[in-house]
């Protein structure tokens, strides 16, 4: 009876802080507003300034162990091996005739490392993983890279300041990029 | 939900969304890996298939946001599906104000569950990527948010090692799909070739068909009505003489762009890219009627 009391209390409670406000859209009265707890449990994309990085932190050497228990299959032992994406290597490979673009050649922001492993892997059960995790094999990720040390701690302040490799190799696209041949046939 | 850098952060349920004003249109999408400089693709599935063309019905992002109430500063959004990835894009706020769809019905139906179900992005005549499935988030934001379909992934490498970023309109392109590989004419006669065109730019308004492998180009009819960002079917007549010949077609959209060769766009891009490949297709056909791919 007292742990049924509680756990009564608890979901009220709980109730309580989800209740929506009752603003609704302006012209139209519809839709509501979500609960301050609702946007946070979304808000999980990570843009490159890194805001929305959650607590935790992790290493490199924290990582490894978690990348041999369940990324390896498919991405190799170090990385390099595949069979899916590989992850590792391809420095100074991308103007080559066979460009390799991994996380240290080509991903131009660290933030997307986590983010993407945060929010698609593994592949087989994505959003399993802790952000302390996140944070580990994040860093380990960077580490097999040469981008950091093993034991440089990730976390919301100093992840976004890593600077990738491959951070000024993007440019905006120019299209439409060639004009037709002068003195093409116009029918 | 809409959520971010506005004024009052909104939760849609599926029911109110239907209630909001509505709109229909017809818009092609397509993958912009589709063809990705893919040298062996036998049929037309194989090299074209990762394009369609659906009348879309939904309401218009611009309505959302603007109940939303977007704040000075923001400049682009987040789009967020609810598949196992959670598949995220980036879109520049201006596009989204301008005709981006949040749509609920194809062709007169409910989104099929792999078209999106119960709600997609339609972001019409940029790649197929973008138009994010099984939507459940936009975040209106001051900055791209890099994601990796964004970086890692529809990015080109140019020679100089540079990758192309944010290439997101369709290139005018066409291909003919009769006949085409795989196909096998019975005899010497009269055929009527055709096929479709399509520019992420605007409407189609030319299509030349060339029968000699590209000496002599022929405008085709276009079937009306011709849509902007809409595929467009063309006809052309031709009396085949029984000869090996190499037929090609060759589009050209409102803004005077002219699909391209495959020499031209890898002289301007070299070789190291892949998406937004939309060279002039070519089909040879044989003196025995077979009809096969002309691998770039």
């Amino acid at each position: 009876m007292w742990r049924g009391s509680v756990a009564v209390i608890v979901m009220v409670a709980s109730a309580c802080g989800r209740l929506p406000l009752l603003a609704q859209s302006p012209t139209y009265g519809l839709g509501r507003t979500p609960a301050a707890d609702e946007i946070k449990t979304w808000d999980s994309a990570i843009g490159p300034d890194g805001k929305e990085l959650p607590p935790g932190s992790g290493t490199a050497a924290a990582g490894r162990e978690i990348y041999a228990a369940k990324c390896a299959s498919c991405h190799g032992r170090t990385g390099k091996e595949g069979p899916y994406d590989v992850l590792v290597g391809g420095q100074g490979t991308l103007h080559s005739k066979k460009p390799l673009k991994t996380i240290g050649s080509y991903w131009p922001f660290a933030t997307t490392v986590w983010d993407y492993i945060n929010r698609a892997m593994p592949y087989d059960k994505p959003g399993t993983l802790t952000a302390d995790e996140v944070y580990a094999l994040t860093g380990y990720m960077l580490f097999l890279n040469g981008v950091i040390r093993e034991n440089d701690v990730m976390n919301a302040k100093t992840l976004p300041q890593v600077r990738m490799p491959n951070r000024h190799g993007f440019i905006p696209d120019p299209r439409p990029d060639w004009k037709p041949r002068s003195g093409a046939e116009q029918p | 939900m809409i959520h971010g850098m506005v004024d009052h952060p909104l939760i849609f349920t599926m029911e109110e969304l239907k209630r909001l004003p509505s709109v229909s249109r017809i818009y092609f999408i397509e993958c912009s890996g589709n063809g990705y400089r893919r040298r062996d693709a036998a049929t037309l599935q194989e090299a074209h298939g990762l394009t369609s063309c659906s009348e879309w019905t939904g309401v218009l992002l611009s309505l959302l946001l603007r109940e939303a109430g977007v704040q000075k500063g923001a400049s682009w959004l987040v789009a967020e599906g609810s598949d196992a990835a959670k598949m995220t894009r980036s879109i520049p706020l201006k596009k989204a104000l301008d005709d981006v769809l949040v749509a609920y019905g194809q062709n007169g139906e409910a989104l099929r569950p792999e078209q999106g179900y119960p709600l997609r992005l339609v972001v019409p005549g940029w790649e197929g990527n973008i138009c994010v499935k099984w939507l459940r988030r936009i975040k209106v934001v001051d900055q791209p948010y890099m994601t990796r379909e964004e970086t890692s992934k529809y990015t080109d490498l140019m020679p100089d090692g540079k990758a192309r970023q944010f290439s997101l309109e369709m290139d005018p392109k066409s291909v003919i799909t009769f006949p085409s590989g795989g196909h096998k004419l019975p005899a010497a006669g009269f055929y009527e070739i055709t096929g479709l065109a399509w520019s992420g730019r605007g409407a189609i308004s030319k299509v030349e068909i060339s029968t000699d492998g590209g000496n002599t180009w022929r405008p085709a009819e276009l079937q009306e009505p011709v849509l902007r960002l809409a595929h467009t079917r063309f006809r052309f007549a031709w009396q085949w003489d029984g000869r090996e010949t190499i037929l090609q077609s060759r589009c050209t959209d409102e803004n005077g762009d002219v699909q391209p060769t495959l020499a031209e766009l890898v002289q301007a891009r070299g070789e190291n890219w892949g998406y937004h490949f939309n060279p002039i297709q070519s089909w040879r056909v044989a003196a025995d009627g077979s009809v096969h791919n002309v691998a770039g």
